[in-house]
């Protein structure tokens, strides 16, 4: 089934919860209401000749000019083999959205992980909790106004230019060594009588040559 | 006798159910995770309760260093999320950035893709069924699989200057051409791979205990597989007959005769680790065909694409997809028009294999945890990225 009839279905079955698909360049998408995702979603599933049984991705996309989070689901169907991209926008100042979950397993650890970077909060999850980063962290990366916390514990996130700092473990150590040698020659100067000068030396012969 | 009774009691304890209840940290340092990962493993002596995988030890944020570098630039940090096959890392991005451009590379750049790419397949597989030998209690097969895999990296380093991140691979196209002589020492290799694949079989493949061990270990159902989303080999194991290759086709690979194989139960149940196992041992032997015809069709002209220094697609979103040896990588960008991405999204096959395995672990022996981690080739730094 073609993208435009599984997007003509989703429009006979939830009217204006469900947008046109786009017109972008690149893959085009089905942007739907937040609060109707999981009916789409398990509609999508259940339907015999839609069949989109397997979630290949969830993930999200901050759009703070236009004041939205939006979630995007790559769903396929292994059946059938078609596959679709489906949008949900929510709120940026208090993003809240169903989990799908009861769809898809694999909804559990991909929505914890936008829970995790985007601070998205996935109504009904079982196990919503940070993936990645510690229980303890600050903020969402990967929102855009996200501001690095300048460390973690006493573990700085900001580091010099590292060739500053070896040119300056490079001049350090040159200057050690030349301190070390000068004293060296001191100390040997002031232990050891002065040598007598050098002994001439003989004319090396070799025995074996014949002249 | 007293000594036996004493036993007995002592093995009884260890496996039937007792009310002794302990947590015990599986990792983040153990040789049996695969990298950095922590199992927080709830047993009763060696019974798991359950085992809950704790990861993020390895997350170096690249998905948000993705918005901050121009896209040629970010190619070599590409390398970082899989450093086991990072060909299929860097093949998945250019793939995603030449579809937002509307490039195509040339043929000759696809083909030297898919025979880089499947050499690194060879070689991932390699140390994957190898350090699976070693975890299971068999430590000479990954002696081998080493070996069998310097070889493969002295190609790849020849190919490209490295061994491990080859940064090789280039938007709308590949750095190098291949080197002058190189396809013979290729092809020299593979014929001893093809023989060596028997001899990999009658070392480990049926060795009756480490069959013993795998077979009916950590089964995976076909519906589970789907559910769950895994992707690759732990679907395939599962006997779906999935293959991004073949099913959403990329690169020279349409071009290519070559089998997917597929789980069959042959020991045990369908989607258990044996199978998850053999079906890696199987990819290797039609990687070795890909390459050989990739080698034998290779077209001649440019490896490089016309493509602008400064890279600003139009605004808009794409995926690429690759089968990696780790199954299906997705990148998904976002471009606004700008010489950066907006947003950068990579799906890996082990953050999704590592979702499986608290459903797995429930009533299994510690043991099989192991064999299990090691069936599905999870690899810490592609789950954390």
């Amino acid at each position: 089934m073609t993208q435009e009839e599984v997007c003509t279905q989703l429009k006979t079955q939830f009217g204006d919860a469900a947008s046109a698909l786009s017109e972008t360049k690149g893959d085009r998408f089905v942007v739907v209401k937040d609060e109707k995702i999981v009916d789409v979603c398990r509609f999508l599933k259940t339907t015999t000749g839609l069949e989109f049984d397997y979630c290949q991705d969830i993930t999200a996309v901050d759009w703070p000019a236009r004041k939205v989070i939006e979630v995007v689901y790559h769903v396929y169907s292994l059946v059938h083999r078609h596959g679709l991209v489906l949008k949900a926008e929510t709120d940026r100042e208090k993003p809240s959205i169903a989990t799908v979950e009861s769809v898809w397993k694999a909804a559990t650890w991909l929505e914890r992980e936008i829970y995790d970077l985007f601070g998205v909060n996935f109504e009904g999850h079982s196990d919503l909790r940070r993936i990645l980063l510690p229980d303890d962290w600050v903020g969402h990366p990967l929102r855009k106004d996200y501001q690095e916390a300048g460390g973690y514990h006493g573990i700085g996130n900001e580091r010099q230019d590292p060739l500053v700092q070896l040119s300056k473990v490079t001049d350090e150590r040159r200057k050690a060594v030349a301190a070390a040698v000068a004293a060296a020659a001191v100390a040997a100067a002031a232990a050891a009588p002065p040598e007598p000068a050098t002994v001439p030396v003989a004319p090396a012969t070799d025995p074996e040559r014949k002249s | 006798m007293a000594i036996d009774m004493q036993l007995d009691r002592h093995i009884l304890r260890r496996t039937e159910s007792s009310d002794e209840e302990i947590v015990v940290n599986f990792g983040p340092q153990h040789p049996s995770t695969h990298g950095v990962i922590n199992f927080v493993t709830q047993t009763n002596g060696e019974v798991i309760r359950r085992s809950v995988p704790d990861i993020g030890y390895l997350h170096r944020g690249l998905e948000k260093i993705g918005e901050q570098v121009p896209y040629p630039g970010y190619m070599p940090f590409t390398d970082r999320i899989d450093y086991l096959a990072a060909m299929f890392a860097n093949e998945g991005y250019a793939v995603a950035i030449e579809r937002l451009l509307g490039v195509e590379a040339p043929p000759r750049a696809k083909y030297i893709r898919a025979i880089a790419g499947e050499l690194c397949r060879i070689s991932n597989h390699f140390i994957s069924v190898g350090t699976m030998a070693q975890d299971i209690g068999a430590a000479t097969p990954l002696t081998h699989a080493l070996r069998e895999r310097e070889s493969i990296n002295d190609l790849l380093e020849e190919l490209c200057g490295a061994r491990l991140t080859f940064n090789y691979h280039r938007i709308g196209g590949v750095a190098f051409d291949l080197p002058e002589g190189w396809a013979v020492k290729v092809l020299r290799f593979l014929d001893h791979l093809d023989s060596y694949i028997q001899e990999w079989d009658r070392l480990i493949t049926f060795n009756k205990i480490f069959v013993k061990r795998l077979a009916n270990v950590g089964i995976i159902t076909r519906e589970k597989a789907i559910d769950y989303g895994l992707a690759g080999p732990n679907l395939r194991g599962s006997g779906v007959n999935w293959d991004i290759r073949r099913d959403m086709p990329y690169g020279a690979y349409p071009d290519f005769d070559f089998d997917i194989p597929v789980g069959t139960g042959r020991f045990g149940t369908v989607g258990d680790c044996w199978d998850r196992y053999f079906v890696r041992v199987r990819e290797m032997v039609e990687s070795s065909k890909i390459v050989r015809q990739a080698l034998a069709k290779l077209p001649e002209g440019d490896i490089q694409a016309k493509v602008a220094r400064k890279l600003k697609p139009d605004a808009g979103e794409a995926v690429g997809r690759v089968e990696s040896a780790r199954g299906e990588m997705l990148y998904y960008v976002v471009s606004d028009g700008s010489e950066k991405a907006y947003r950068l999204r990579v799906r890996t096959g082990s953050f999704m294999a590592m979702g499986i395995i608290e459903e797995l672990s429930h009533g299994i022996m510690v043991a099989d945890l192991i064999a299990i981690i090691a069936s599905l080739d999870v690899v810490a730094p592609e789950v954390d990225r």
